[in-house]
C-alpha cells in the first residue's frame, strides 16, 4: 500500500561558523509516503527549516552527508541542472512569510507565470496566461484578472500565501514542503490558509512536508509527525500514536503547552529552557539532557539510538522510561518498565 | 501608468519651492560678497557721488526682497549680469561653457556605469571571491586617492608624457563645427578628462551596487526563484539585478552633485573650457556675477538630478508610485 517518496538516511546538513561545520540537522532518517502529510514539529531553531532547505537544494553554503533519495535521485548528490528540473515540478515549497517571499518588482500573474515557463517552455503564453489565472481562482484568490496585473505590496499578507501556495503546486509536484506555511499570518487568516492546504491536499496527490509547531495543525493535517530536537528526530510516529502515547520528554513537554489539554498538570511536564544555538549544541549523549537536569545521568543512552517501542514507533534515548506520568504508570509496568 | 504620471507631476510641484530656496541663498550669498555689481565694472577714478547715483538708479539701494524680485526677474530673461572680466553677457559666457561641461558630464556618467555596474555585479555575485577583493581593492585606493592629484598624474602620463592624449582645450583650434572631424576632435578632447573623473568617481557606485546585489541575493524571494527551478543566471538576471539595480537610479541624484564637484577641479587642471573650470576662475579673479550665476546653475543641476533619480525609481519601482 505505502509507496516512498522520500527518504532521508543520516542526513546531515552542517553550516560553517568560523573554522567549523556544525550539524543543524544531524544524521536524520526518515520516509515520506505518497499522498501523506508528515509533520515535523519542535521548536524554533531545531533545524526544521534546514532540513527543508536540504531537500529542497537551497542551501547555498552548507554541507551535505548522507543521502535524499527521491525518484531515482540522489538530492543531496544531485547536480545543480538535476536540481532545477526538479525543483519547481516535482519539489514544490511553500514559504514562512509571504511578505518577503515574492519578488517586489514583478506582477503576480508574471511570478507564477514563471514557474510554469519554466518547466513547460512550450506552452503558448495565451495558454499559460490562462492557466496562471485558474490556478489564483484555485487557490481563492476574488478577482484572478485583477490579481493577475498586480504587485504583491498592493496584496494583504493571506493573499500573498496564497500566490506563493499557487507558485508552489503549479506543476503539480510530488512532494510539497510547507515551512510554517501560516507562523507569520494573523490567526483567521492562518485557518483560511490550512482550509486551503487541506482543500488542495484532496485533490493532489502528492506528499506533504508540513512543518509547524502548532499541535492544533498537526493533529488536524497530518498522517505521521517526526519530533526534532536540536537537530534530531527524537520521536516518530502516527499522528494518534504521538498525541495517544508520546514518550520522549520533549514531545511530551511540547503536548502540554497545547492549550486546553485535557491532561492534568504534571509538574514534571514544564520543562524550562530553550534550544541552545548552533555551536553549543551539545553533540555528546541524550541532547534534550540539560533541560530535564532531575534526570540521573545513568538514564540516558551513552550514545542514545531510536528504538521502536511498537511497529512505526520510534523514540531516542531510554531516558523517556524514567518519567511518571500517573495516568500511564499501570501500563508503563505492563511493559515491565520500571 | 496613472499613478506614475500623478506621481511626477507632485515631484515636480516640490522642485519649485526647492528651486526658490536655492536661489534665495544664492542671491543672499551674492550679496555678502564684498563690493557689489558695480564696484568692480566701473572705472576706479569715476567720483563717489556718480557712483552713488548710479547705485541708486540701478536699484542697489533697495531693500533685498526689491532687488531680489528684480534680480529673479531678470533670470528670468535670461540676463544674468554681467562678467567683469571677459566684458560680456554672463548668460554668453556660461553658454558656450555649458554645451562643454554637458558633453563631459554625459561622456563620465557613461564611463562611470560602464565601468561600475559590470565591476559592481561581479563583486556582489562573487562576493569574497579573489577577484571581488581585487575589486574592492580598487574602490579602496580610488576612496582614498584626491581627484585633482590622480588627473594630475593622468595628464602628465597620458598627456605630456606619451602625448596620446591632448593636454588643453576643447578642440583642434582651425576646426570647423559640424564636421566628423570637429565632433571626434571635441571627444578626444574630452575623453582623459572624462576618464579621470570617472575612475574615480565611479568607486562609490561599484560599492553601492556590491552591497546592494550581497543584500539583495538574501532576499526570501530568491529562495522563491531558486525553488522554481530557475538556473543560477536566470535568478541573477532576473531577480537579483533589477532589485539590486534600483538604487543605483536613486543614486543618480548624488551622481550628479559629484560630476560638479568633479569638472572643477578636472576642467582646471586639463584647462578644458568648461563650467567648472570658468566657475574657479571667476573666484580666483572675483568676477562676482559669474560665480554667482555658476553657483545658481550648479545648485538647479543638482536638483534636477535627484528629480530624475526620482522619477526613474518611481518607473522601476512599482511601491513607490502608490505614496
Ligand atoms: N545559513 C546558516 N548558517 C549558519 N547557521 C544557520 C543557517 N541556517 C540556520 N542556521 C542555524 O541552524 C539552526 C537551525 O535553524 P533552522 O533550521 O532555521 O531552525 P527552525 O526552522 O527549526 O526554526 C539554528 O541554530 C540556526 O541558527
Ligand atoms: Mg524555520
Amino acid at each position: 500500500m505505502k509507496q516512498e517518496l522520500l527518504q532521508l538516511k543520516n542526513l546531515r546538513t552542517s553550516f560553517r561558523i568560523g573554522d567549523e561545520y556544525y550539524a543543524a540537522v544531524d544524521d536524520v532518517s526518515l520516509t515520506v509516503n505518497k499522498n501523506e502529510v508528515l509533520a515535523v514539529v519542535g521548536e524554533s531553531g531545531c533545524g526544521k527549516s534546514a532540513l527543508a532547505f536540504s531537500v529542497m537544494g537551497l542551501h547555498t553554503r552548507a554541507k551535505i552527508e548522507g543521502n535524499i533519495l527521491f525518484k531515482d535521485h540522489d538530492l543531496a548528490h544531485a547536480s545543480p541542472g538535476t536540481m532545477n528540473r526538479l525543483r519547481g515540478k516535482d519539489l514544490g515549497m511553500i514559504f514562512q512569510d509571504p511578505l518577503t517571499a515574492l519578488n517586489p518588482l514583478m506582477i503576480i500573474g508574471d511570478q507564477i507565470g514563471e514557474v510554469i515557463y519554466l518547466h513547460n517552455k512550450t506552452l503558448s503564453q495565451a495558454n499559460r496566461k490562462k492557466k496562471v489565472l485558474e490556478l489564483l481562482d484555485k487557490v481563492g484568490i476574488p478577482r484572478p484578472e485583477h490579481t493577475y496585473n498586480q504587485y504583491p505590496h498592493e496584496l494583504s499578507g493571506g493573499m500573498r500565501q496564497r500566490v506563493v501556495i499557487a507558485i508552489a503546486i503549479a506543476n503539480d509536484p510530488e512532494l510539497l514542503i510547507a515551512d510554517e506555511p501560516t507562523t507569520a499570518l494573523d490567526a483567521t487568516i492562518q485557518s483560511q490558509i490550512l482550509d486551503l492546504i487541506t482543500r488542495l491536499k484532496k485533490d493532489m496527490h502528492a506528499g506533504i512536508i508540513l512543518i509547524t509547531h502548532d499541535l492544533g495543525v498537526v493533529a488536524e493535517m497530518a498522517d505521521r509527525v517526526a519530533v526534532m530536537y536540536a537537530g534530531e528526530i527524537v520521536e516518530i510516529a502516527d499522528v494518534m500514536t504521538l498525541f495517544g502515547r508520546p514518550l520522549h520528554p520533549y514531545t511530551r513537554s511540547l503536548l502540554n503547552s497545547v492549550p486546553n489539554a485535557e491532561k492534568d498538570q504534571d509538574e514534571l511536564h514544564v520543562i524550562q529552557g530553550i534550544v541552545p544555538s548552533l555551536k553549543n549544541l551539545p553533540r555528546e549523549g541524550c541532547r534534550f539532557k540539560d533541560r530535564i537536569p532531575w534526570l540521573d545521568e545513568s538514564a540516558h543512552e551513552e550514545n542514545p539510538q531510536m528504538h521502536e517501542v511498537t511497529p512505526g514507533h520510534f523514540v531516542r534515548c531510554t531516558c523517556y522510561k524514567h518519567f511518571h506520568f500517573p495516568k500511564e504508570r499501570k501500563e508503563e509496568k505492563h511493559h515491565g518498565i520500571s | 501608468m496613472n499613478g506614475m504620471w500623478k506621481f511626477t507631476v507632485r515631484r515636480i510641484l516640490i522642485m519649485i519651492p526647492q528651486v526658490v530656496l536655492l536661489s534665495i541663498l544664492v542671491f543672499i550669498m551674492a550679496k555678502m560678497m564684498p563690493g557689489d555689481a558695480l564696484s568692480g565694472l566701473m572705472d576706479p577714478n569715476l567720483d563717489p557721488a556718480t557712483l552713488e547715483e548710479l547705485r541708486e538708479k540701478l536699484g542697489l539701494n533697495d531693500p533685498w526682497y526689491t532687488q531680489y524680485i528684480h534680480w529673479i526677474g531678470d533670470l528670468f530673461h535670461g540676463d544674468m549680469g554681467e562678467s567683469f572680466r571677459y566684458k560680456m553677457p554672463v548668460s554668453e559666457l556660461i553658454g558656450q561653457r555649458m554645451v562643454n561641461t554637458f558633453w563631459l558630464s554625459l561622456v563620465t556618467l557613461i564611463l562611470i556605469y560602464l565601468i561600475s555596474v559590470p565591476l559592481g555585479i561581479i563583486s556582489g555575485r562573487y562576493n569574497d571571491s579573489l577577484l571581488d577583493q581585487a575589486i574592492t581593492g580598487y574602490t579602496y585606493i580610488g576612496f582614498a586617492t584626491p581627484l585633482f592629484i590622480f588627473a594630475l598624474v593622468l595628464l602628465w602620463i597620458f598627456g605630456f608624457q606619451f602625448g596620446w592624449f591632448p593636454t588643453g582645450g576643447s578642440v583642434t583650434p582651425g576646426s570647423t563645427p559640424g564636421t566628423l572631424d570637429y565632433i571626434s576632435s571635441k571627444l578626444y578632447h574630452l575623453l582623459l578628462p572624462a576618464i579621470s573623473m570617472a575612475l574615480i568617481g565611479t568607486v562609490g557606485t561599484v560599492q553601492y551596487l556590491r552591497n546592494e546585489i550581497i543584500d539583495t541575493k538574501q532576499k526570501d524571494f530568491i529562495l522563491t526563484a531558486r525553488a522554481k527551478g530557475a538556473s543560477e543566471s536566470r535568478v541573477y538576471n532576473r531577480h537579483v539585478l533589477r532589485n539590486s539595480l534600483l538604487p543605483i537610479a536613486a543614486f543618480f541624484g548624488y551622481e550628479i552633485t559629484g560630476l560638479i564637484s568633479g569638472t572643477v577641479f578636472v576642467e582646471s587642471i586639463y584647462t578644458y573650457p568648461g563650467m567648472g573650470q570658468l566657475f574657479l576662475e571667476s573666484i580666483t579673479t572675483r568676477d562676482y556675477s559669474v560665480a554667482t550665476a555658476l553657483t545658481l546653475l550648479f545648485g538647479i543641476a543638482a536638483i534636477l538630478g535627484t528629480l530624475i533619480s526620482d522619477i526613474i525609481l518611481s518607473l522601476v519601482d512599482p511601491r513607490i508610485r502608490i505614496k
